[in-house]
Protein backbone atom coordinates (compact mmCIF):
# COMPACT_ATOMS: atom_id res chain seq x y z
CA UNK A 1 0.00 0.00 0.00
CA UNK A 2 2.43 2.32 0.84
CA UNK A 3 4.03 1.74 -2.81
CA UNK A 4 0.84 3.42 -3.98
CA UNK A 5 0.89 6.66 -4.36
CA UNK A 6 -1.44 9.85 -4.56
CA UNK A 7 -2.15 11.18 -8.05
CA UNK A 8 -0.53 14.49 -8.81
CA UNK A 9 -1.99 16.85 -10.25
CA UNK A 10 0.52 16.28 -12.77
CA UNK A 11 -0.55 13.18 -15.09
CA UNK A 12 3.16 12.64 -16.59
CA UNK A 13 4.78 12.01 -13.22
CA UNK A 14 5.24 8.58 -11.99
CA UNK A 15 3.84 6.32 -9.69
CA UNK A 16 7.08 5.89 -7.85
CA UNK A 17 7.73 9.62 -7.32
CA UNK A 18 3.86 10.13 -6.95
CA UNK A 19 4.84 8.29 -3.68
CA UNK A 20 8.27 9.69 -2.75
CA UNK A 21 6.01 13.20 -3.16
CA UNK A 22 3.17 11.99 -0.94
CA UNK A 23 5.83 10.82 1.49
CA UNK A 24 8.04 14.29 1.34
CA UNK A 25 4.98 16.62 1.86
CA UNK A 26 3.50 14.11 4.88
CA UNK A 27 7.09 14.91 6.17
CA UNK A 28 7.26 18.68 6.34
CA UNK A 29 3.38 19.98 5.98
CA UNK A 30 2.53 19.53 9.88
CA UNK A 31 6.29 21.67 10.70
CA UNK A 32 5.52 23.88 7.80
CA UNK A 33 2.00 24.86 9.80
CA UNK A 34 3.88 25.28 13.28
CA UNK A 35 6.06 27.32 11.72
CA UNK A 36 3.33 29.72 10.22
CA UNK A 37 1.70 29.75 13.34
CA UNK A 38 4.50 31.11 15.40
CA UNK A 39 4.80 33.88 12.53
CA UNK A 40 0.95 34.96 12.28
CA UNK A 41 -0.44 32.98 15.54
CA UNK A 42 -3.46 32.61 13.23
CA UNK A 43 -4.66 28.82 12.51
CA UNK A 44 -6.39 29.76 9.66
CA UNK A 45 -3.97 31.52 8.03
CA UNK A 46 -1.47 29.29 8.95
CA UNK A 47 -3.59 26.45 7.24
CA UNK A 48 -4.62 28.30 4.04
CA UNK A 49 -0.95 29.13 3.55
CA UNK A 50 0.13 25.30 3.85
CA UNK A 51 -2.29 24.02 1.61
CA UNK A 52 -1.09 26.88 -1.12
CA UNK A 53 2.69 25.38 -0.34
CA UNK A 54 1.49 21.64 -0.98
CA UNK A 55 -0.91 22.39 -3.70
CA UNK A 56 2.47 24.33 -5.61
CA UNK A 57 5.22 21.54 -4.62
CA UNK A 58 2.65 18.71 -6.24
CA UNK A 59 2.44 21.29 -9.61
CA UNK A 60 6.35 21.51 -9.48
CA UNK A 61 8.16 19.18 -8.56
CA UNK A 62 7.42 15.93 -10.46
CA UNK A 63 9.01 18.07 -13.49
CA UNK A 64 11.55 19.87 -11.47
CA UNK A 65 12.45 17.39 -9.11
CA UNK A 66 11.59 17.29 -5.22
CA UNK A 67 14.51 20.33 -4.17
CA UNK A 68 17.64 19.67 -1.72
CA UNK A 69 15.47 20.64 1.00
CA UNK A 70 11.74 20.73 0.63
CA UNK A 71 11.54 22.41 3.92
CA UNK A 72 13.13 25.24 2.82
CA UNK A 73 11.47 25.49 -0.71
CA UNK A 74 8.11 25.14 1.10
CA UNK A 75 8.77 27.82 3.79
CA UNK A 76 9.85 30.16 0.79
CA UNK A 77 6.75 29.77 -0.90
CA UNK A 78 4.20 30.11 2.08
CA UNK A 79 6.09 33.11 3.20
CA UNK A 80 5.96 34.36 -0.23
CA UNK A 81 2.52 33.79 -1.07
CA UNK A 82 1.44 35.17 2.81
CA UNK A 83 2.89 38.31 2.11
CA UNK A 84 0.86 38.63 -0.89
CA UNK A 85 -1.99 38.01 0.51
CA UNK A 86 -1.58 39.44 3.77
CA UNK A 87 -0.94 43.24 2.09
CA UNK A 88 -3.50 44.57 3.95
CA UNK A 89 -2.65 42.52 7.38
CA UNK A 90 0.12 44.57 7.77
CA UNK A 91 0.60 43.01 11.44
CA UNK A 92 1.44 39.74 10.01
CA UNK A 93 2.95 41.21 7.12
CA UNK A 94 5.56 42.61 8.83
CA UNK A 95 6.09 39.91 10.46
CA UNK A 96 6.69 36.81 7.93
CA UNK A 97 8.88 39.41 5.77
CA UNK A 98 11.46 39.43 8.91
CA UNK A 99 11.45 35.56 8.99
CA UNK A 100 13.45 33.20 6.71
CA UNK A 101 14.03 29.44 6.90
CA UNK A 102 15.45 28.04 8.80
CA UNK A 103 13.77 29.84 11.61
CA UNK A 104 15.44 28.82 15.09
CA UNK A 105 15.83 25.39 15.88
CA UNK A 106 12.46 24.66 17.49
CA UNK A 107 11.10 21.97 19.42
CA UNK A 108 8.20 19.65 18.13
CA UNK A 109 4.74 21.43 18.59
CA UNK A 110 2.98 19.32 15.60
CA UNK A 111 1.38 17.72 18.94
CA UNK A 112 -0.58 21.06 19.84
CA UNK A 113 -1.42 21.04 16.14
CA UNK A 114 -3.14 17.89 16.07
CA UNK A 115 -5.27 18.65 19.13
CA UNK A 116 -6.35 22.02 17.42
CA UNK A 117 -7.43 19.98 14.02
CA UNK A 118 -9.08 17.54 16.59
CA UNK A 119 -10.81 20.06 18.88
CA UNK A 120 -14.10 18.24 20.55
CA UNK A 121 -16.05 21.41 19.94
CA UNK A 122 -15.51 20.78 15.88
CA UNK A 123 -17.60 18.06 13.88
CA UNK A 124 -15.37 14.75 13.29
CA UNK A 125 -15.92 14.89 9.85
CA UNK A 126 -14.15 18.42 9.65
CA UNK A 127 -11.51 16.98 12.74
CA UNK A 128 -10.67 14.22 10.03
CA UNK A 129 -10.13 16.80 6.77
CA UNK A 130 -8.08 19.22 8.88
CA UNK A 131 -5.56 17.08 10.36
CA UNK A 132 -5.31 15.66 6.77
CA UNK A 133 -4.69 18.56 5.45
CA UNK A 134 -2.75 20.68 7.95
CA UNK A 135 -0.47 17.21 9.39
CA UNK A 136 -0.17 15.06 6.51
CA UNK A 137 -0.39 17.54 3.76
CA UNK A 138 -3.09 16.14 1.60
CA UNK A 139 -4.99 18.54 -0.43
CA UNK A 140 -8.46 19.12 -0.66
CA UNK A 141 -8.44 16.73 -3.66
CA UNK A 142 -7.17 13.88 -1.95
CA UNK A 143 -9.00 14.38 1.03
CA UNK A 144 -12.50 14.09 -1.45
CA UNK A 145 -11.17 10.76 -3.46
CA UNK A 146 -9.98 9.36 -0.31
CA UNK A 147 -13.69 9.70 1.12
CA UNK A 148 -15.79 9.95 -2.05
CA UNK A 149 -16.89 12.89 -1.71
CA UNK A 150 -17.27 16.10 -3.64
CA UNK A 151 -14.55 18.28 -3.29
CA UNK A 152 -16.59 21.22 -2.28
CA UNK A 153 -18.11 19.33 0.59
CA UNK A 154 -14.54 19.05 1.88
CA UNK A 155 -13.38 22.50 0.97
CA UNK A 156 -16.94 23.40 2.94
CA UNK A 157 -15.82 21.50 6.05
CA UNK A 158 -12.40 23.40 6.12
CA UNK A 159 -13.50 26.58 5.66
CA UNK A 160 -16.45 26.13 8.39
CA UNK A 161 -13.54 24.73 10.59
CA UNK A 162 -11.95 27.09 10.51
CA UNK A 163 -14.14 30.08 10.61
CA UNK A 164 -15.21 28.31 14.27
CA UNK A 165 -11.92 27.76 15.30
CA UNK A 166 -10.89 31.91 15.18
CA UNK A 167 -14.80 32.92 15.52
CA UNK A 168 -15.42 30.83 18.86
CA UNK A 169 -11.45 31.34 19.72
CA UNK A 170 -10.56 27.68 19.92
CA UNK A 171 -6.79 27.59 21.36
CA UNK A 172 -4.07 26.74 19.76
CA UNK A 173 -2.49 24.77 22.86
CA UNK A 174 -1.43 21.29 24.16
CA UNK A 175 -4.20 20.00 26.64
CA UNK A 176 -3.93 20.41 30.18
CA UNK A 177 -3.61 17.05 32.75
CA UNK A 178 -7.13 16.84 33.54
CA UNK A 179 -8.24 17.22 29.86
CA UNK A 180 -5.74 15.16 28.17
CA UNK A 181 -7.99 12.22 28.68
CA UNK A 182 -10.76 13.11 26.54
CA UNK A 183 -8.87 14.92 24.11
CA UNK A 184 -6.47 12.11 23.26
CA UNK A 185 -9.33 10.38 22.61
CA UNK A 186 -10.51 12.30 20.20
CA UNK A 187 -7.11 12.57 18.12
CA UNK A 188 -7.44 8.41 18.44
CA UNK A 189 -11.15 8.36 17.12
CA UNK A 190 -9.78 10.39 14.04
CA UNK A 191 -7.00 7.99 13.75
CA UNK A 192 -9.22 5.28 13.89
CA UNK A 193 -11.41 6.37 11.28
CA UNK A 194 -8.95 6.68 8.77
CA UNK A 195 -7.46 2.73 9.57
CA UNK A 196 -11.59 1.67 8.95
CA UNK A 197 -12.25 3.96 5.55
CA UNK A 198 -9.02 2.69 4.21
CA UNK A 199 -9.40 -0.80 5.89
CA UNK A 200 -13.09 -1.47 4.27
CA UNK A 201 -11.79 -0.08 0.95
CA UNK A 202 -11.58 -2.58 -2.17
CA UNK A 203 -8.88 -3.03 -4.35
CA UNK A 204 -9.50 -0.34 -6.48
CA UNK A 205 -10.12 2.60 -4.35
CA UNK A 206 -6.23 2.92 -3.48
CA UNK A 207 -6.80 6.54 -2.58
CA UNK A 208 -8.69 5.08 0.73
CA UNK A 209 -6.33 2.13 0.92
CA UNK A 210 -3.54 5.12 1.27
CA UNK A 211 -4.97 6.87 4.33
CA UNK A 212 -3.96 3.22 6.18
CA UNK A 213 -0.59 4.86 5.84
CA UNK A 214 -1.39 7.96 7.29
CA UNK A 215 -3.14 6.52 9.95
CA UNK A 216 -0.27 4.61 10.42
CA UNK A 217 1.96 7.84 10.20
CA UNK A 218 -0.45 9.82 12.57
CA UNK A 219 -0.25 7.08 14.91
CA UNK A 220 3.61 6.77 14.92
CA UNK A 221 4.44 10.29 15.68
CA UNK A 222 1.52 10.41 17.95
CA UNK A 223 3.33 7.73 19.52
CA UNK A 224 6.99 9.50 19.56
CA UNK A 225 4.97 12.36 20.88
CA UNK A 226 3.22 10.59 23.64
CA UNK A 227 5.40 7.60 23.99
CA UNK A 228 3.62 6.85 27.71
CA UNK A 229 0.29 6.93 26.42
CA UNK A 230 -0.46 2.74 26.65
CA UNK A 231 -3.36 3.86 24.03
CA UNK A 232 -1.36 5.54 21.38
CA UNK A 233 0.86 2.19 21.48
CA UNK A 234 -2.29 0.02 21.39
CA UNK A 235 -3.51 1.72 18.37
CA UNK A 236 -0.38 1.68 16.48
CA UNK A 237 0.29 -2.06 17.21
CA UNK A 238 -3.53 -2.52 16.14
CA UNK A 239 -2.84 -0.70 12.66
CA UNK A 240 0.45 -2.19 12.38
CA UNK A 241 -1.11 -5.83 12.38
CA UNK A 242 -4.09 -5.13 10.20
CA UNK A 243 -1.02 -3.65 7.71
CA UNK A 244 1.27 -7.32 8.53
CA UNK A 245 -1.66 -9.28 6.84
CA UNK A 246 -2.96 -6.75 4.20
CA UNK A 247 -1.80 -8.93 1.32
CA UNK A 248 -3.65 -11.93 2.36
CA UNK A 249 -7.25 -10.39 2.44
CA UNK A 250 -7.39 -9.87 -1.41
CA UNK A 251 -6.89 -12.81 -3.84
CA UNK A 252 -5.50 -12.07 -7.19
CA UNK A 253 -8.79 -10.89 -8.41
CA UNK A 254 -9.51 -8.68 -5.84
CA UNK A 255 -11.58 -10.06 -4.03
CA UNK A 256 -12.35 -10.13 -0.58
CA UNK A 257 -10.50 -13.33 1.24
CA UNK A 258 -12.12 -13.74 4.78
CA UNK A 259 -9.73 -14.57 7.28
CA UNK A 260 -10.15 -18.41 7.96
CA UNK A 261 -9.35 -19.05 4.30
CA UNK A 262 -6.56 -16.34 3.94
CA UNK A 263 -2.98 -17.76 2.99
CA UNK A 264 -0.92 -16.96 6.39
CA UNK A 265 2.48 -17.53 5.10
CA UNK A 266 1.81 -14.46 3.31
CA UNK A 267 1.56 -12.33 6.45
CA UNK A 268 4.51 -10.39 7.39
CA UNK A 269 5.77 -12.20 10.61
CA UNK A 270 8.36 -9.77 11.86
CA UNK A 271 5.74 -7.13 11.55
CA UNK A 272 3.46 -9.18 13.39
CA UNK A 273 6.19 -9.87 16.43
CA UNK A 274 7.28 -6.38 16.30
CA UNK A 275 3.50 -5.04 16.86
CA UNK A 276 2.99 -7.46 19.38
CA UNK A 277 5.97 -6.63 21.21
CA UNK A 278 5.03 -2.85 21.51
CA UNK A 279 1.28 -3.86 22.67
CA UNK A 280 3.04 -5.79 25.24
CA UNK A 281 4.68 -2.84 26.10
CA UNK A 282 2.16 -0.71 26.52
CA UNK A 283 0.00 -3.47 28.05
CA UNK A 284 2.92 -3.74 31.52
CA UNK A 285 1.63 -0.10 32.22
CA UNK A 286 -1.46 -1.55 33.56
CA UNK A 287 -3.88 1.28 31.76
CA UNK A 288 -6.34 -0.79 29.50
CA UNK A 289 -8.13 0.84 26.70
CA UNK A 290 -10.16 -0.22 23.55
CA UNK A 291 -7.54 0.36 21.20
CA UNK A 292 -5.05 -2.23 23.45
CA UNK A 293 -7.64 -4.69 23.97
CA UNK A 294 -8.66 -4.74 20.13
CA UNK A 295 -4.95 -5.08 18.98
CA UNK A 296 -5.14 -7.77 21.52
CA UNK A 297 -7.82 -9.33 19.89
CA UNK A 298 -5.84 -9.12 16.85
CA UNK A 299 -2.85 -10.44 18.19
CA UNK A 300 -4.56 -13.61 18.91
CA UNK A 301 -5.35 -14.07 15.25
CA UNK A 302 -2.17 -13.11 13.65
CA UNK A 303 0.17 -15.19 16.36
CA UNK A 304 -1.31 -18.29 15.05
CA UNK A 305 -0.24 -20.14 11.65
CA UNK A 306 -3.26 -21.84 11.11
CA UNK A 307 -7.38 -21.28 11.96
CA UNK A 308 -7.97 -24.12 13.64
CA UNK A 309 -5.37 -23.31 16.69
CA UNK A 310 -6.86 -20.21 17.22
CA UNK A 311 -7.76 -19.55 21.10
CA UNK A 312 -11.37 -19.06 21.33
CA UNK A 313 -11.35 -19.03 25.30
CA UNK A 314 -8.90 -15.76 24.95
CA UNK A 315 -10.90 -14.15 22.02
CA UNK A 316 -14.42 -14.25 23.74
CA UNK A 317 -12.45 -13.16 27.30
CA UNK A 318 -11.14 -10.14 25.61
CA UNK A 319 -14.33 -9.03 24.03
CA UNK A 320 -16.02 -9.39 27.76
CA UNK A 321 -13.24 -6.80 28.75
CA UNK A 322 -14.12 -4.88 26.16
CA UNK A 323 -17.40 -4.51 26.10
CA UNK A 324 -16.83 -4.21 29.99
CA UNK A 325 -14.96 -0.83 28.95
CA UNK A 326 -17.22 -0.01 26.15
CA UNK A 327 -20.65 -1.57 25.72
CA UNK A 328 -21.40 -1.83 21.89
CA UNK A 329 -23.61 -4.00 20.54
CA UNK A 330 -21.16 -4.13 17.34
CA UNK A 331 -18.98 -5.32 19.74
CA UNK A 332 -21.63 -8.11 21.08
CA UNK A 333 -21.80 -8.72 17.43
CA UNK A 334 -18.02 -9.61 17.32
CA UNK A 335 -17.91 -11.34 20.80
CA UNK A 336 -20.89 -13.34 18.96
CA UNK A 337 -18.89 -14.93 15.75
CA UNK A 338 -15.61 -15.61 18.71
CA UNK A 339 -18.40 -17.45 20.58
CA UNK A 340 -19.52 -19.67 17.57
CA UNK A 341 -16.12 -21.63 17.93
CA UNK A 342 -16.46 -21.84 21.77
CA UNK A 343 -19.51 -22.63 22.21
CA UNK A 344 -20.91 -24.08 18.89
CA UNK A 345 -23.53 -21.73 16.23
CA UNK A 346 -26.51 -22.28 18.42
CA UNK A 347 -25.19 -20.31 21.00
CA UNK A 348 -23.94 -17.65 19.16
CA UNK A 349 -27.02 -17.21 17.16
CA UNK A 350 -29.35 -16.86 20.41
CA UNK A 351 -26.50 -14.25 21.29
CA UNK A 352 -26.81 -12.44 18.00
CA UNK A 353 -30.92 -12.65 18.13
CA UNK A 354 -30.51 -10.68 21.32
CA UNK A 355 -29.39 -7.69 18.99
CA UNK A 356 -31.41 -8.01 16.62
CA UNK A 357 -33.37 -4.60 17.55
CA UNK A 358 -30.61 -2.34 17.25
CA UNK A 359 -28.66 -4.08 14.22
CA UNK A 360 -31.24 -4.40 12.14
CA UNK A 361 -29.98 -2.18 9.42
CA UNK A 362 -26.05 -3.54 9.79
CA UNK A 363 -24.92 -5.56 6.79
CA UNK A 364 -22.81 -7.96 9.46
CA UNK A 365 -25.51 -8.84 11.38
CA UNK A 366 -27.35 -10.39 8.67
CA UNK A 367 -24.03 -11.88 6.94
CA UNK A 368 -23.52 -13.55 10.21
CA UNK A 369 -26.68 -15.06 10.87
CA UNK A 370 -26.50 -16.25 7.40
CA UNK A 371 -23.14 -18.54 8.06
CA UNK A 372 -24.40 -19.44 11.46
CA UNK A 373 -28.19 -20.33 10.13
CA UNK A 374 -25.83 -22.64 7.58
CA UNK A 375 -23.66 -23.99 9.92
CA UNK A 376 -27.06 -24.81 11.82
CA UNK A 377 -28.36 -26.71 8.24
CA UNK A 378 -30.89 -24.13 7.83
CA UNK A 379 -29.82 -22.93 3.79
CA UNK A 380 -32.86 -21.33 2.91
CA UNK A 381 -32.80 -18.79 5.91
CA UNK A 382 -29.34 -18.42 5.52
CA UNK A 383 -29.91 -17.47 1.70
CA UNK A 384 -32.65 -14.98 2.67
CA UNK A 385 -29.78 -13.07 5.48
CA UNK A 386 -27.32 -13.07 2.84
CA UNK A 387 -30.19 -11.67 0.46
CA UNK A 388 -30.69 -8.64 3.34
CA UNK A 389 -27.03 -8.32 4.07
CA UNK A 390 -26.66 -7.28 0.39
CA UNK A 391 -29.20 -5.10 0.21
CA UNK A 392 -27.40 -3.24 2.99
CA UNK A 393 -23.44 -2.96 2.36
CA UNK A 394 -22.21 -0.72 -0.19
CA UNK A 395 -18.59 -2.24 -0.40
CA UNK A 396 -18.38 -3.53 -3.64
CA UNK A 397 -15.87 -6.86 -2.32
CA UNK A 398 -18.34 -7.30 0.31
CA UNK A 399 -21.28 -7.21 -1.73
CA UNK A 400 -19.41 -9.74 -3.89
CA UNK A 401 -18.44 -12.07 -0.64
CA UNK A 402 -22.23 -12.03 -0.66
CA UNK A 403 -23.49 -12.80 -3.89
CA UNK A 404 -21.01 -15.61 -4.35
CA UNK A 405 -22.60 -16.76 -0.71
CA UNK A 406 -26.05 -16.46 -2.12
CA UNK A 407 -25.67 -18.66 -5.24
CA UNK A 408 -23.35 -21.21 -3.93
CA UNK A 409 -23.92 -21.07 -0.18
CA UNK B 1 -13.04 36.54 24.90
CA UNK B 2 -16.17 36.72 25.65
CA UNK B 3 -19.31 34.15 25.53
CA UNK B 4 -22.47 33.87 26.80
CA UNK B 5 -23.47 30.24 28.54
CA UNK B 6 -27.09 29.19 27.48
CA UNK B 7 -28.68 26.76 30.10
CA UNK B 8 -31.06 24.75 29.00
CA UNK B 9 -33.23 22.29 31.10
CA UNK B 10 -34.86 19.59 30.61
CA UNK B 11 -38.29 17.91 31.12
CA UNK B 12 -36.88 15.22 32.77
CA UNK B 13 -34.30 17.89 34.69
CA UNK B 14 -37.40 19.34 35.59
CA UNK B 15 -39.43 15.82 36.80
CA UNK B 16 -36.33 14.99 38.56
CA UNK B 17 -36.20 18.50 40.39
CA UNK B 18 -39.86 18.39 41.77
CA UNK B 19 -39.25 14.95 42.53
CA UNK B 20 -36.91 15.87 45.01
CA UNK B 21 -37.43 16.58 48.79
CA UNK B 22 -37.44 20.43 50.13
CA UNK B 23 -33.73 19.73 51.50
CA UNK B 24 -32.36 17.96 48.87
CA UNK B 25 -33.72 20.71 46.31
CA UNK B 26 -31.80 23.42 48.51
CA UNK B 27 -28.98 21.70 48.56
CA UNK B 28 -29.31 21.93 44.64
CA UNK B 29 -29.70 25.15 44.46
CA UNK B 30 -26.84 25.76 46.85
CA UNK B 31 -24.44 23.89 44.71
CA UNK B 32 -25.30 26.11 41.47
CA UNK B 33 -24.96 29.17 43.95
CA UNK B 34 -21.58 27.79 44.88
CA UNK B 35 -20.55 27.35 41.20
CA UNK B 36 -20.95 31.03 40.66
CA UNK B 37 -19.18 32.33 43.89
CA UNK B 38 -16.46 30.18 42.40
CA UNK B 39 -16.65 31.68 38.91
CA UNK B 40 -17.07 34.91 40.18
CA UNK B 41 -13.90 36.28 38.55
CA UNK B 42 -15.27 35.53 34.96
CA UNK B 43 -19.36 36.42 35.08
CA UNK B 44 -19.77 39.59 33.70
CA UNK B 45 -23.70 39.83 33.96
CA UNK B 46 -26.64 37.79 33.17
CA UNK B 47 -30.17 36.08 34.83
CA UNK B 48 -32.04 32.99 35.45
CA UNK B 49 -35.30 33.34 33.47
CA UNK B 50 -39.27 32.61 34.45
CA UNK B 51 -40.29 29.77 33.39
CA UNK B 52 -41.41 28.66 29.65
CA UNK B 53 -45.23 29.48 30.34
CA UNK B 54 -44.40 32.73 30.49
CA UNK B 55 -42.73 33.40 26.86
CA UNK B 56 -44.32 35.20 24.19
CA UNK B 57 -43.06 34.70 20.34
CA UNK B 58 -43.42 37.06 17.51
CA UNK B 59 -42.96 35.85 14.24
CA UNK B 60 -41.72 38.58 11.67
CA UNK B 61 -41.80 36.27 8.81
CA UNK B 62 -45.23 35.06 8.41
CA UNK B 63 -46.91 38.04 5.53
CA UNK B 64 -47.47 41.10 6.46
CA UNK B 65 -48.21 41.76 10.24
CA UNK B 66 -45.89 40.06 12.66
CA UNK B 67 -47.55 37.19 14.58
CA UNK B 68 -47.63 37.01 18.30
CA UNK B 69 -47.71 33.58 19.96
CA UNK B 70 -47.89 32.39 23.44
CA UNK B 71 -44.75 30.27 23.97
CA UNK B 72 -40.94 29.83 23.28
CA UNK B 73 -39.26 29.76 19.74
CA UNK B 74 -38.94 26.39 19.71
CA UNK B 75 -41.52 23.78 20.19
CA UNK B 76 -39.53 21.11 22.44
CA UNK B 77 -38.63 19.62 25.00
CA UNK B 78 -35.31 21.53 25.99
CA UNK B 79 -35.92 25.62 27.12
CA UNK B 80 -33.57 27.75 27.58
CA UNK B 81 -33.74 28.82 31.41
CA UNK B 82 -30.98 31.45 32.23
CA UNK B 83 -28.15 32.81 30.31
CA UNK B 84 -24.75 34.20 31.88
CA UNK B 85 -21.96 36.28 30.26
CA UNK B 86 -18.36 34.99 31.21
CA UNK B 87 -15.16 37.11 30.01
CA UNK B 88 -12.55 33.46 29.57
CA UNK B 89 -9.19 33.39 27.74
CA UNK B 90 -10.97 30.90 25.32
CA UNK B 91 -13.11 28.40 24.75
CA UNK B 92 -11.05 25.49 26.41
CA UNK B 93 -11.32 28.02 29.39
CA UNK B 94 -15.07 28.41 28.96
CA UNK B 95 -15.21 24.79 28.56
CA UNK B 96 -13.36 24.15 31.36
CA UNK B 97 -15.77 26.11 33.79
CA UNK B 98 -18.68 24.77 31.92
CA UNK B 99 -18.04 21.07 32.93
CA UNK B 100 -17.79 21.83 36.62
CA UNK B 101 -21.97 23.09 36.44
CA UNK B 102 -23.76 21.42 38.46
CA UNK B 103 -27.60 22.06 37.82
CA UNK B 104 -29.59 21.74 34.47
CA UNK B 105 -27.97 18.67 31.97
CA UNK B 106 -27.20 20.80 28.86
CA UNK B 107 -25.48 24.14 28.76
CA UNK B 108 -24.56 26.25 25.05
CA UNK B 109 -21.68 28.14 24.67
CA UNK B 110 -21.37 31.06 22.17
CA UNK B 111 -19.22 33.64 21.59
CA UNK B 112 -20.19 37.42 21.51
CA UNK B 113 -19.94 39.65 18.02
CA UNK B 114 -17.67 41.76 19.90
Amino acid sequence: MSDAGRPSSDAAATSTSQAELARVVREHAGRLAVSLMRVTGDFATAEDLVQDAVVKALQRWPSEGIPPRPDAWLFTVARNRGLDVLRRENNYRSKLAQVQWPVQPEPDERLRLIFTCCHPALPRPAQIALTLRVVCGLTTAQVARAFLVPETTVAQRITRAKRKITDAAIPYRDPDADELHERLGQVLAVIYLLLNEGYLSTAEQTESRDLVDDAEWLATLLHQLMPTEPEVAGLLALIRLHRARVEARFDAGGALVLLQDQDRSSWDREAITDAVRLLERAARQRRPGPYQLQAAIVACHAGVDDWDATDWEQIVLLYDMLLHLEPSPVTRLHRAIALRYRAGPRAALDELDTLADTLDHYHLFHATRAELLRALGLPDQARAADQRALRLTVNPAEQALLRQRINWG
Amino acid sequence: MKYVLLFVETEEFERDLESMSQADRDRAFELAGKWFIDNADKIRGGNKLQAAHTATTVRLDRGAEPVVTDGPFVEGKEIVSGYTEIEVADLDEALRMVRTWPGCPVVEIRPLES
